[in-house]
């Protein structure tokens, strides 16, 4: 029942992007963010999160963006910018990137579909799907699946973790009360993943990231 | 209590100080050639004219590098006149061990760039320059310029290395070397000088090879 729908909303939200996309090939709207603008700062956001942004292992991981809901994007880049989400590198990037290029930029970053970087422990693969989709009961851990998805694709400001590194996961939900929600005046998302950051055992969160950075 | 375990750390500093010796001596002399390279970058693997330091570059990178020398990815005219030739005959093997060894030599800082530029290098290394396009070196090559993996080492690397590096890029050399041909992209003439001149200050953080 909740399948199909996903399937068709998100086929939806494709057509309204092919539509974008074509509005802004044909460009000369006023207003219109120029196309080598665009372009030169794409380049730029992919040398640190890789040609086809499928994330990079630097000195420490740099997440995939491709295929990452649009809106999910929008909102940890406005976090970045108001300090809700701390990180020294990306706070300074974020906050020069106007309204029209957060806009342009999270929808290209949305259509890319490269090959997952991989990378993780194969051996917890197994282990990780099973506390995926169903959590564990015994702790009140809900399967990752009922927000993320039964594809770890996301849905809104629910981010994609498909194919995401497994090592930037692990890292993001360890540090999660230092780095999300920083703002009590104003709180957002991550108040909803926080819970569950709590429960998670070191095993289950290495099993459960190494699982989803293998999904396409 | 306090001398003792000085004493013991100082001791154990030393045996390991004798140990590196004797694998760096017999390494050295017996099985690999290294000379074929010191003679041209310094007899302690320092850098010497043209040729930059290799000593405490990072293992992985430097068998890399050397292996686009051998298949003439790395195509700048230094690197054809002197490196193309110098590893033509080196199978996997002797560059896997010559790559060890000289990763394993303690390296110094060159300090040779220009110190009022300093500052600003660290200020660009660290933060980027968002408006202009130019990423945070930090994000790659860590909070002292000391790599990790195969991405280098930059602490302490001479200016002129540093800078002809840099500017290669642009020029059309070894673009397979991702993603430095994109980031040396939006770098200006003086973001080069400045950032080869802080790291060529840059003092030698010990994080392995
Ligand atoms: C100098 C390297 C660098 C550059 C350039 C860069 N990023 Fe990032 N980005 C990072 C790092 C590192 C993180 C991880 C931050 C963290 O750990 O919280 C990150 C995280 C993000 C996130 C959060 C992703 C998630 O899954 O929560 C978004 C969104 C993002 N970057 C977008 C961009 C965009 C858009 C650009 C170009 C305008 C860009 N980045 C350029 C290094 C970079
Ligand atoms: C109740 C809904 C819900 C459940 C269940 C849930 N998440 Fe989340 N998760 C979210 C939301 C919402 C966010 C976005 C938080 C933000 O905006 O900061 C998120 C963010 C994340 C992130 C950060 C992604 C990034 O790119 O930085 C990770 C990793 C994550 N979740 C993993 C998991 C795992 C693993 C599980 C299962 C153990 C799980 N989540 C279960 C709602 C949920
Ligand atoms: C004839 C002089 C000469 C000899 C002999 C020589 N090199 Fe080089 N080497 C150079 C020069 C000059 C460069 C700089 C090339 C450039 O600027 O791109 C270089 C660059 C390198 C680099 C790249 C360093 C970096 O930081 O990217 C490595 C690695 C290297 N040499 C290893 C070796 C090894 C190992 C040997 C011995 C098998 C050797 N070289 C022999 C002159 C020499
Ligand atoms: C997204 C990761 C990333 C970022 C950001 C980055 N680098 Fe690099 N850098 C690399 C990698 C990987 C290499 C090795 C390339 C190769 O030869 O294959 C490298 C190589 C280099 C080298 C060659 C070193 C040598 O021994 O010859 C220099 C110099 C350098 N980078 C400088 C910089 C500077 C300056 C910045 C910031 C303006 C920067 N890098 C930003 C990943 C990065």
């Amino acid at each position: 029942m909740r399948l199909p729908r996903a399937k068709t909303v998100s086929r939806a939200a494709l057509f309204v992007l092919l539509c974008g996309a074509g509005a802004q090939a044909q460009g000369g709207k006023p207003g219109a963010l120029p196309d080598k603008e665009f372009q030169a700062k794409f380049a730029y956001c992919r040398t640190c999160h890789g040609v086809n942004a499928q994330g990079f292992r630097g000195s420490f991981p740099m997440p995939r963006l491709a295929g990452q809901q649009p809106e999910y994007l929008k909102n940890q880049l406005t976090a970045f910018i108001e300090r809700r989400r701390v990180n020294p590198v990306m706070g300074n990037v974020a906050h020069v990137l106007s309204p029209a290029m957060v806009e342009a930029l999270t929808k290209a970053f949305h259509n890319l579909d490269p090959e997952p970087l991989g990378g993780a422990p194969k051996e917890l693969v197994d282990a990780g799907k099973k506390i995926f989709e169903e959590g564990d009961p015994a702790v009140d851990l809900p399967p990752c699946a009922s927000c993320h998805g039964p594809e770890a694709k996301g849905n809104d400001q629910i981010p994609r973790l498909a194919g995401q590194l497994n090592d930037y996961i692990i890292r993001k939900i360890t540090n999660w009360d230092k780095e999300r929600g920083q703002d009590v005046a104003k709180p957002d998302a991550s108040s909803v993943m926080e819970p569950i950051t709590h429960k998670l055992t070191p095993d289950q969160l290495a099993a459960v990231a190494a699982y989803v950075s293998t999904l396409r | 209590m306090q001398r003792a375990r000085r004493d013991q750390r100082t001791g154990s500093g030393l045996v390991a100080a004798l140990l590196l010796l004797i694998a760096g001596a017999a390494s050295a002399q017996d099985a690999l050639p290294v000379r074929n390279c010191t003679w041209c970058h310094g007899s302690s693997a320092q850098g010497f004219m043209f040729a930059p330091r290799l000593a405490g570059q990072r293992t992985a990178y430097i068998e890399r590098e050397l292996a686009s020398f051998a298949a003439h990815a790395r195509d700048n005219p230094l690197s054809q006149k002197y490196m193309w030739g110098a590893v033509a005959r080196l199978d996997p093997a002797t560059a896997q061990g010559l790559a060890v060894y000289f990763s394993s030599l303690a390296p110094e800082a060159a300090a040779d760039g220009q110190s009022g530029l300093a500052a600003t290098g660290k200020a660009i290394y660290d933060n980027g320059v968002a408006v202009d396009n130019v990423a945070a070196c930090i994000a790659c090559h860590g909070p002292n310029g000391e790599g990790v993996r195969d991405i280098p080492r930059l602490g302490g690397l001479s200016y002129v290395y540093l800078k002809r590096r840099l500017e290669q890029w642009n020029q059309g050399y070894h673009q397979s070397a991702k993603p430095m041909p994109l980031v040396a992209k939006s770098l200006s003439a003086n973001e080069v000088e400045a950032l080869a001149s802080y790291l060529s200050f840059v003092q030698f953080v010990d994080v392995g090879r």
